[in-house]
């Protein structure tokens, strides 16, 4: 058991090392998606067009552009995996699956977190929100536990038919109904910690409890079903 | 080979009748039996097939999820399981469909609007987005296992993803802002009459689901052989073109 363990732990690094080194070279993350959703971001200005207003929603304006980012990450994660039969190649090599999960969620994480990191410090300059130094813990706290369930969730969504013709225009509608809880529980965590429309610090903690509810549910869950998806 | 099949068994004829007849009395009592409504008037009749139509949905993704389980455990990986959680599952997302249009119907002449951002209203909407993603993976394409297989593990994940997505919407609505108009609590009063007519709306509502399944089931099992066929054909053409 402990060799297996072993070996999740492994296969989970090196999964984590060659998706963040592949990133590193192709800066798909810095020229693309970073780009992407600054635009997302102007957009909604463009669209809500009061500064009073957009103060007021931006936390859940920050949450929206993490997910549709989200979504153009994981499609290319898997991207990567399927266009050689890479994931094809690693699975008649007998990798264990559940390494691969935790790999390409762990990866996943780190790109997502340094996007919430942008899009928090553009929230700050253009949407002019002014957390407190709690605020910015409340803030930090619900990225982390947030990004953790997103990174799970995504991964499991994300190897869903992976390699099938089609899956690309598939996975924002299996995706977004699945995330909705994040959008929910972050939105108003982060509501709490920008003090959006009056809201308490204080209210945010309890949300953050749904995110964390979350993340253990779709970790273990992805967990287990990842081996028996991918096998096809 | 040119064989005409039907999906009619002399099973499901009588089924058939029987709920030909069961709901052609739903409509009569529901219409025209049942009394008005004191308060709500004539729109209280949109209930007897709202009502029956949400029950209809969960015992559908209720059977899909089942089906879905039972494939997934079962070492002979039959296909008939597949195809039964498909044959719900679509069943399901059409009931859920008739549920929110009577529902806002119902809404729009009651409340005076079609949409409140209630919880369960939420949630219901989310339900039906999440198994049109189950019918839209059924349809990936690939081996009929690897549809069976993904198509499974979306069915089992949607039991899991549905309960969460329920309880934060329940938390949204009472944590973030009362529900408006829609009290859950504000329980009908129903006379005798009505609750048998509610009742009998479930139960023909019922008897029309296990016809429509049992008939979409066969009708898959058909699909899938035209498949097969198509593609023992086209091996068959390429093996006598290399022949000539």
């Amino acid at each position: 058991m402990t060799s297996r363990m072993q070996t999740v732990r492994r296969v989970s690094l090196a999964v984590v090392r060659k998706d963040l080194r592949i990133e590193w070279s192709s800066k798909v993350l810095l020229n693309q998606v970073a780009p992407f959703s600054l635009v997302i971001m102007i957009m909604f200005a463009f669209a809500l067009d009061n500064e009073g207003i957009l103060q007021r929603v931006a936390p859940g304006l920050v949450w929206l552009a993490t997910l549709f980012s989200m979504l153009v990450i994981v499609q290319r994660s898997f991207a990567v995996e399927t266009a050689d039969g890479a994931l094809d190649a690693l699975r008649v090599a007998g990798t264990e699956p559940l390494g691969i999960f935790i790999g390409k969620s762990l990866a996943l994480m780190v790109q997502l977190l340094a996007l919430e990191l942008m899009l928090l410090a553009i929230a700050l300059v253009l949407y002019a929100v002014e957390p407190t130094a709690m605020g910015y813990a409340e803030t930090f706290a619900t990225m982390l536990i947030a990004t953790i369930g997103l990174g799970f969730v995504g991964t499991l969504y994300g190897g869903l038919g992976a390699g099938a013709r089609g899956r690309e225009t598939l996975l924002p509608l299996l995706l977004l109904p699945a995330v909705a809880p994040v959008l929910i529980g972050a939105t108003r965590a982060t509501e709490a910690a920008f003090g959006s429309g009056g809201a308490q610090s204080s209210e945010g903690w309890p949300w953050i409890g749904l995110l964390a509810v979350f993340a253990g549910v779709f970790g273990a869950v992805g967990a287990l079903a990842f081996g028996p998806m991918i096998e096809e | 080979m040119t064989t005409t099949q039907s999906t009619a068994t002399p099973t499901t004829q009588k089924l058939g009748i029987a709920t030909a007849i069961a709901v052609i009395f739903l409509v009569l009592s529901g219409l025209i039996f049942s009394a008005e409504d004191v308060v709500q008037g004539s729109t209280v009749r949109m209930m007897y097939v709202h009502v029956p139509s949400i029950w209809v949905a969960y015992l559908a993704f209720g059977l899909t999820a089942l089906c879905s389980a039972v494939y997934v455990s079962n070492r002979s990986r039959s296909l008939i399981w597949d195809r039964f959680a498909g044959a719900s599952a679509e069943i399901g997302v059409l009931f859920v469909a008739i549920s929110l249009v009577t529902g806002s119907l119902w809404g729009r002449l009651t409340w005076g609007t079609f949409w409140v951002w209630d919880a369960r209203l939420t949630s219901t909407a989310f339900l039906f987005i999440t198994y049109i993603g189950y019918l839209a993976v059924r349809r990936l394409g690939g081996t009929f296992s690897q549809r069976a297989r993904r198509s499974a593990i979306m069915a089992l994940l949607a039991v899991l993803e549905i309960p969460l997505v329920h309880f934060s919407v329940n938390l949204w609505r009472t944590l973030h802002q009362k529900a408006s108009i829609a009290d859950p609590n504000a329980k009908v009063q129903l006379d005798g009459f009505m609750l048998f007519t509610l009742f009998w709306g479930l139960v023909s509502f019922s008897m029309l689901f296990a016809w429509l399944l049992i008939h979409r089931q066969r009708l898959m099992a058909l699909e899938d052989a035209v498949q097969d066929q198509g593609l023992d054909r086209a091996i068959q053409e390429r093996r006598t073109e290399a022949g000539r």
